[in-house]
C-alpha cells in the first residue's frame, strides 16, 4: 500500500498543509454543528479531534471528504477549495476521491454491497483501478485485516467488530494519502479496539496523514501527535500537542469530555475529575 | 455528563410485581402485520435479488447478463404478441422449465410468481369477466334480474353473467402477466445485482436513471430492515399479546419516525458510496465476455421468439 496515486494536485511532502479549514461555520436547517472553526493539518500528521456527543466531529469529518460543504468559510484540500463546483469537476474528484478516505461512523451506511469481497472492491474498482491491481489490492487488504473467512459473506449480517474492520478494510483498499476516520473504536470490545488503534499508528508512521474523530482520550493518547477540542457549542476550544491537551483536565472537563462523578469507598461518596485516561488510585488520603 | 444530584426515583428501585419467572400457559402469538413485515422483507430478499441463487452454477447463471436482458426483452415482446392461451401456457411451462435448469427450485419459483400476479392483475381482470361491462355469451348467469335493470342512462342488462369471451380474454392476460413476470423473476434470480445495473448501463439506460434503481433496492432494504428492527425492540418492551389494533396503530404512529430515520440512512449509504468514487456508473470486475453459449442462447431465444410468434399466427 505504500504506492500513492499521483493525479492532481501538488506533490505533498512532508510539511505542506493538507488540508485548511478556514471560520468555517455549519448548520443543518435549525441545528448549529460547526461555528467558526479554523485549523489547518499537514502532511503526515496524525490529529485527534475530540469532542463530546453533539459537538460536530461528525459534520467536520464530513465537510473535509466534501460530502456537505461549509454555510460560510472555506476548506481547502491539496490547495484546492471544496465546493459543490469544485467536486463536479471529473478529474478534481477523482484525485480528490483517491486521496481521501473517510470510515463512517454507522458502519452500516458504509456497507452496501452483496459481499465482503465485493464491499472491499467498490472502492478501487470506482476509482478506475485497473482489474488486476483492484483483486490485488482486495486481496492484500483481507489479509491485513484478517477477513479471510468473511470474503463471501454479506456484510449485513457480521458483528459490529467485524463490520468495523471491513469498513476500514473497504477504505484501506484505496490506499488513500488521508485517512478520516470516525470514532473507530466506539462501541468495539477491547481486543478489536486495541488492534484498531495498532493498525492505525502503523498508518501512520507508513506515512499517512490520518485524522480521528473519538471522545475516547485512551484512543487519541495512543494514535494522535496533536489534537483539537471541539466545545459543546461547536466552536475550537483547544489545539496542540495530544499530550499537552490530553494533560489539560479544566479543557477536558468543560467539553465534556472527563466528568465528575461519584464514587463510594468503603461507604464515603466523593466527586473528582476522572478521565478514565489512566487508571487512579485512591491511597490512603480518605 | 453525570449530575452530582442524580438520582434514581424510588419506583425505579422497587423489584417488579412478579419477579419470578413463571408460565401462565398463554401464547404470545406473533401478529399478522408483524409477520407480514418481517415475511415481506424476507421473501423479498430471497425471491427476487437472492444472491445465493445467483451464485449457482445453474444455465442462466452462466449466460452474459446482456444477452440474458437482451433475449428477455426479445420473449416479452412475443408474449405480447401472442393471443392463443395454449402457446401462453408453454411459454410459462418454458419458464418453469427454465427455472429448474437453473438450479431455482420449481415449486418456490412457481409459488413465488404467483404471489405477485394478483397484484398486477386482480383490478384489471375481475370486472371484465361480467357481461355489464364487457358484453358477451353468458357462461356462468349469477344473478338473474328478471327484466332490464338500468343505472341512470346505462342499461345493464337482465342478468349478471360471467362471459365467454371476458373469461377468455381474462385467461389469456393472466398467462400473459404470469409468463411475463416468471421472466422478471428469472432475470432478476439468476442474475447479480451489480451485474444487472452494469448490463443496463451498456444498454445506455441513462447514469441517473441506473442510480435511482440502484439507491431505491438498497432503500428497500434498509426500509424493511429497520421495520423489522423497530418491532423486534416493541416486542421486547411487551410483556402481554397485543391486540392487531394495538399493531396497527403502531405501525401507522411509527410511519413518520421510520421514513426519517430510513432516509437519513439513506442518505448517509449514499454519501460512503460518492466518498469511494461513486458517481452513478456501476462497475465491476465481471468484464463481460461473449462465449460460444451466449451466441446459442440467442439463437435459441430468437428461433423460439419467431416460432410462437408464427405458431400464434397459424392458430389464431
Ligand atoms: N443530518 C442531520 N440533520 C440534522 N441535524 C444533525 C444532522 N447530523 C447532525 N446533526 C446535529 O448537528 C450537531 C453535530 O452533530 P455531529 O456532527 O454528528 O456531532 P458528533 O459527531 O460530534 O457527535 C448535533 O447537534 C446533531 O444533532
Ligand atoms: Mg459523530
Amino acid at each position: 500500500m505504500a504506492e500513492n496515486n499521483q493525479v492532481g494536485g501538488p506533490a505533498i511532502g512532508e510539511g505542506n498543509a493538507v488540508y485548511e479549514v478556514s471560520s468555517v461555520s455549519y448548520s443543518y436547517e435549525e441545528t448549529g454543528a460547526l461555528d467558526d472553526v479554523t485549523f489547518e493539518v499537514k502532511a503526515g500528521e496524525s490529529l485527534a479531534l475530540l469532542g463530546a456527543n453533539g459537538s460536530g466531529k461528525s459534520t467536520l469529518l464530513k465537510m473535509m471528504n466534501a460530502l456537505i460543504f461549509p454555510s460560510s468559510g472555506s476548506v481547502r484540500a491539496f490547495g484546492e477549495e471544496l465546493s459543490e463546483e469544485s467536486l463536479q469537476d471529473e478529474g478534481f474528484s477523482l484525485a480528490f476521491r483517491r486521496r481521501v478516505g473517510f470510515v463512517f461512523q454507522n458502519s452500516d451506511a458504509q456497507l452496501f454491497s452483496p459481499s465482503v469481497w465485493e464491499e472491499i472492491a467498490f472502492g478501487p474498482l470506482h476509482l478506475e483501478l485497473e482489474p488486476g491491481e483492484v483483486e490485488e489490492r482486495v486481496e492484500a487488504t483481507v489479509h491485513i485485516l484478517g477477513l479471510e473467512h468473511l470474503r463471501d459473506r454479506p456484510p449485513f449480517h457480521l458483528s459490529s467488530g467485524e463490520k468495523k474492520k471491513v469498513a476500514l478494510a473497504s477504505v484501506l483498499a484505496i490506499s488513500p494519502e488521508v485517512l478520516l476516520l470516525d470514532e473507530p473504536t466506539a462501541g468495539l470490545d477491547p481486543k478489536t479496539a486495541g488492534f484498531l488503534a495498532r493498525l492505525t499508528v502503523q498508518l501512520a508512521a507508513a506515512g499517512k496523514t490520518v485524522i480521528t474523530a473519538t471522545q475516547d482520550l485512551a484512543l487519541a493518547k495512543e494514535v494522535a501527535g496533536r489534537a483539537i477540542v471541539l466545545g459543546e457549542d461547536h466552536r475550537t476550544a483547544g489545539d496542540g500537542p495530544a499530550a499537552r491537551i490530553l494533560g489539560n483536565r479544566e479543557l477536558l472537563l468543560s467539553a465534556n469530555l472527563i466528568h465528575d462523578h461519584p464514587h463510594s469507598h468503603a461507604g464515603m461518596e466523593h466527586y473528582h475529575p476522572h478521565s478514565h485516561l489512566e487508571e487512579h488510585h485512591h491511597g490512603d488520603e480518605h | 455528563m453525570a449530575e452530582a444530584g442524580l438520582s434514581i426515583p424510588e419506583w425505579m428501585r422497587k423489584k417488579p410485581i412478579d419477579a419470578g419467572v413463571s408460565r401462565n400457559g398463554r401464547r404470545r402469538r406473533t401478529s399478522v402485520v408483524e409477520r407480514t413485515i418481517s415475511g415481506l422483507s424476507e421473501a423479498l430478499r430471497s425471491s427476487i435479488f437472492s444472491e445465493r441463487i445467483a451464485a449457482r452454477p445453474g444455465l442462466l447463471q452462466r449466460i452474459d447478463p446482456r444477452i440474458k436482458i437482451l433475449g428477455f426483452l426479445t420473449l416479452l415482446i412475443a408474449i405480447g404478441l401472442i393471443h392463443s392461451p395454449f402457446i401462453l401456457l408453454g411459454l410459462y411451462a418454458g419458464t418453469v422449465l427454465l427455472a429448474a435448469m437453473s438450479r431455482i427450485s420449481p415449486g418456490y419459483f412457481v409459488k413465488r410468481v404467483w404471489l405477485f400476479i394478483p397484484l398486477f392483475t386482480g383490478v384489471i381482470v375481475l370486472p371484465s369477466l361480467f357481461n355489464i361491462i364487457r358484453p358477451g355469451d353468458p357462461l356462468v348467469t349469477l344473478w338473474d334480474f328478471g327484466r332490464d335493470v338500468h343505472l341512470g342512462p346505462w342499461l345493464l342488462g337482465d342478468s349478471l353473467a360471467v362471459t365467454r369471451q371476458g373469461a377468455t380474454g381474462a385467461v389469456i392476460f393472466v398467462l400473459r402477466v404470469a409468463a411475463s413476470v416468471s421472466l422478471a423473476v428469472l432475470l432478476t434470480l439468476s442474475t447479480r445485482w451489480p451485474d444487472l445495473l452494469k448490463a443496463l448501463r451498456v444498454f445506455h439506460v441513462p447514469r441517473v436513471f441506473v442510480l435511482i434503481i440502484s439507491m431505491t433496492y438498497r432503500y428497500i432494504f434498509l426500509l424493511l430492515g429497520l421495520a423489522t428492527d423497530m418491532f423486534t425492540a416493541r416486542r421486547s418492551r411487551l410483556a402481554g399479546v397485543s391486540t392487531p389494533r394495538e399493531d396497527r396503530r403502531f405501525v401507522t404512529g411509527s410511519m413518520g419516525a421510520l421514513l426519517g430515520k430510513s432516509q437519513a440512512l439513506g442518505e448517509e449509504v449514499y454519501a460512503a458510496m460518492v466518498s469511494r468514487g461513486y458517481s452513478g456508473e456501476p462497475r465491476t470486475l465481471n468484464r463481460f465476455s461473449l462465449a460460444g453459449r451466449d451466441l446459442v442462447f440467442a439463437a435459441c431465444v430468437a428461433i423460439l421468439a419467431v416460432a410462437v410468434i408464427g405458431g400464434d399466427r397459424i392458430i389464431g
